[in-house]
């Protein structure tokens, strides 16, 4: 059974089509990349699924953990919400937008747990700190606020903070973009290795083909607002078939 | 174990104005349990498009790949990508000619990561991984270290322990003793053996007359396809 | 009474838009209502909201107290007293047992009340979450959602910083275990007589416009941690006039030489206890 399913979807912003009778699908613990240039709608595609944006036309099925299909869009706000911070994670680029920078990295990092109704202030601490551990942040940085923190380590925390609830599905927004590039590449490892452990599904955002290629399982290309093709990641990278991937893949620098 | 069915490959270059590249037609490949095929041919025949192809690298538009699965038959050119991914972890083991891997993670964890995905403890992963470099002489104090800086024959010994470790069914070697020497070879020739006596089916491309002639049980020869257009 | 005003000051018409919306806060406990909070004759800060909702609850009958910081001689209290006597012309006490409606600011009397008592809190901030989160929207949805996460992380960093909880007065209450309230700025040691009180409880915010109210009998419970219950913090003393153990004491500095006195913040209970012949060690018999 999928754990999230789209079904032509639509959506337009005034004349420019953001999406185009979209059918899409993740499996449980799959990750999926989303590649294509900037503007080809990955980003509110993105949305669309996570419930962040309500499509013109269009469904995104969600399939809980006891095989109940639930209708994103159409879900009581509050049920989203309890998604949102529990069963789900969503990192954004800008780690600064889910990250609240007057707390402390502990209690950022707590924050879902308490949310979720975590009352017990030792082991919230303590889960806080394994986490920080996890993304290799120093545990004796736990009282520090982020904003003491550089941008890899503020987006090393964001992911503690999303995933110390253990969710089944993380949306991620081009989670490295900005970062230097060794920066990038300790990050990707670290993603890498946290999403397999925990087989956790991922619908991954990015216009970097190297970071799709490292991350996901299966690939989907987006122009204009289509998804164009989707394949296993490492076939739709070395055997492209439409035309716009044969330029994509292509169009990469070799290192 | 593996059987093709008239199987073609033909790439479409959109940006050389649609140009078609028919590189295989008529693939009819059969390998069986503990069974060494060389995939033999010139430069060109559509040797290394074939072993992608068997591996879901490359995408089949006619014919069939059919792969034992467990109890089943699997039809790679057809399959679900999730399910192709099943067969590789389980099944389909593919040594390249270069190795790729993520930066920064160390060579031993590199090695031991199939063995660790099938859930496996880390430290018998480990072992078993370390065991397996020292037998391809790779020393272990190389071991901690990522292999992007190791040469060409060191990386590729480190790309066939990580090929061998899992002993898959099915194992595709594409030049697998190119960058070695006639140590490292004949340690390789061995490994062949021994997974062939294990009732490892084996697919390869070999070039080296002396490793093709100690592993092959028969050849698979392909000819270059003359383009039509 | 003074002639030229109507009872107790405010127009009828708008002493009935208070009373509909004290009626839908005590049928909602803990949720903020909002209301059309008019003018009054004297500054936002002073006692606005609280008046306002006094006005409006206010009968011929009643008998009113007004404390400030539990004290009945203060300026605020004193003013406040003396305008419903002009304008409702009720009667007053400083006796929180003789009392109907008591007026507060920042304490509730250390006397138990009543179920025929009603207790109208002075609010500056009605909303609990208003610094840690700027946006009230978002704040609006929290409250609907019941999603106080956020709440607890505050209360989490104070241990984390601290090693206790730090909040002195005005601490974070769950009303009916569904919202999250302010419970004005009363020092922590109050907020165990909150919940389950006989008498209903009134809160009042003119500046901010907001009305909520507390229900008889209603649960409300302080935010804490399993580990790190809640505590209602005092001096560690006994009153220096009437020797109590168990009321909220404020420290008065009596020279400068460094000598201070702890005495009851709730002027008439320690004079109450002084009148039953309780000395304590600064007193006089």
């Amino acid at each position: 059974m999928t754990l999230i399913s789209g079904r032509g979807l639509r959506l337009r912003f005034g004349s420019i089509p953001a999406l185009v009778d979209v059918d899409i699908d993740l499996w449980p613990g799959e990750v999926l990349a989303i590649v294509g240039e900037s503007g080809s709608g990955k980003t509110t595609l993105l949305n669309v699924l996570s419930g962040r944006q309500a499509p013109d036309a269009g469904t995104v099925v969600y399939t809980d953990p006891q095989g109940q299909p639930h209708d994103v869009h159409t879900m009581p706000a509050p049920v989203l919400r309890t998604l949102h911070r529990s069963d789900w994670g969503f990192v954004h680029q800008d780690p600064r937008q889910s990250l609240r920078m007057n707390v402390s990295a502990g209690g950022n990092v707590g924050e879902r747990l308490m949310a979720r109704g975590a009352r017990h202030y030792d082991h919230i601490r303590a889960q806080a700190i394994d986490w920080l551990e996890q993304v290799e942040i120093d545990a004796d940085r736990v009282d520090d606020l982020p904003r003491t923190f550089s941008g890899g380590m503020l987006q090393r925390l964001q992911i503690a903070r999303t995933l110390v609830t253990h969710p089944r599905l993380v949306f991620m927004d081009e989670p490295t973009g900005g970062l230097d590039v060794s920066v990038q590449a300790r990050l990707l490892d670290l993603i890498r290795t946290l999403v397999a452990r925990l087989g956790i599904a991922a619908v991954l955002v990015t216009h970097d083909i190297a970071v799709a290629r490292l991350l996901a399982h299966r690939i989907a290309v987006m122009q204009r607002g289509r998804i164009v093709e989707t394949g296993l990641t490492d076939q739709v990278l070395d055997d492209p078939q439409h035309a716009y991937t044969q330029l994509l893949v292509s169009s990469v620098l070799q290192a | 174990m593996l059987r093709t069915e008239s199987l073609a490959k033909t790439f479409t270059l959109h940006l050389r104005g649609g140009m078609q590249l028919a590189v295989l037609a008529g693939i009819d490949l059969e390998v069986q349990a503990g069974q060494c095929v060389v995939l033999s041919g010139p430069s060109g025949a559509g040797k290394s498009t074939l072993m992608r192809s068997l591996y879901g690298n490359y995408r089949a538009e006619a014919g069939r790949i059919l792969v034992r699965h467990g109890d089943e038959m699997i039809d790679i050119a057809r399959a679900e990508p999730r399910v192709v991914l099943a067969v590789r972890h389980a099944t389909l083991g593919y040594v390249s000619q270069f190795l790729r891997v993520v930066p920064r993670v160390s060579t031993l964890d590199i090695v031991a990561e199939p063995l660790a995905s099938r859930g496996i403890a880390v430290d018998a992963a480990r072992a078993q991984a370390a065991a397996l470099l020292l037998r391809l002489n790779i020393p272990r104090r190389l071991h901690g270290i990522p292999p992007a800086t190791f040469s060409g024959g060191e990386q590729q010994r480190v790309n066939l322990a990580r090929g061998f470790i899992a002993a898959h069914p099915i194992l595709l070697l594409d030049e697998p003793t190119a960058s070695l020497d006639a140590e490292n070879s004949a340690v390789v020739v061995s490994m062949i053996a021994e997974a062939k006596a294990c009732g490892t089916a084996i697919i390869a491309i070999c070039h080296d007359a002396a490793v093709r002639d100690a592993i092959a049980d028969r050849l698979f020869p392909l000819t270059p396809i003359r383009e039509a257009a | 009474m003074t002639e030229g005003y109507n009872f107790a000051y405010l127009d009828e018409q708008t002493k009935r838009m208070i009373r509909r919306a004290l009626l839908k806060a005590v049928a909602i406990p803990g949720h903020q209502v909002p209301f059309g909070s008019r003018e009054m004759p004297l500054p936002y800060g002073w006692g606005t909201g609280g008046i306002q909702v006094t006005a409006s609850i206010l009968g011929a009958e009643d008998v009113l107290k007004v404390i400030d910081q539990g004290a009945d001689d203060t300026t605020n209290a004193v003013s406040i007293r003396r305008f419903f006597a002009r304008t409702a012309g009720v009667a007053t006490t400083t006796k929180t047992a003789e009392a109907t409606v008591i007026q507060t600011r920042h304490r509730i009397p250390e006397k138990a009340l009543r179920e025929d008592q009603i207790i109208v809190y002075q609010v500056p901030q009605p909303e609990p979450l208003f610094r840690l989160e700027p946006s009230r929207v978002e704040t609006r949805r929290m409250h609907g959602l019941a999603d106080y996460g956020l709440m607890h992380v505050k209360l989490y960093e104070d241990i984390a910083r601290f090693g206790q909880i730090s909040i002195a007065y005005d601490y974070p209450v769950l009303v009916n275990q569904r919202y999250l309230m302010s419970p004005s700025p009363i020092p922590a040691f109050d907020n165990p007589k909150l919940d389950r009180m006989p008498a209903l409880q009134l809160f009042g915010a003119g500046r901010e416009k907001r009305i909520y109210a507390v229900p008889p009998w209603t649960s409300v419970q302080s935010l804490d941690f399993d580990d790190h219950p809640f505590r209602a913090i005092n001096a560690p003393h006994p009153c220096g006039l009437c020797g109590a153990t168990d009321s909220f004491l404020d420290e008065v500095v009596t020279d400068d030489q460094g000598g201070r006195l702890f005495v009851c913040s709730d002027t008439d209970h320690c004079a109450e206890r002084r009148d039953g012949g309780h000395v304590g060690t600064e007193g006089v018999a």
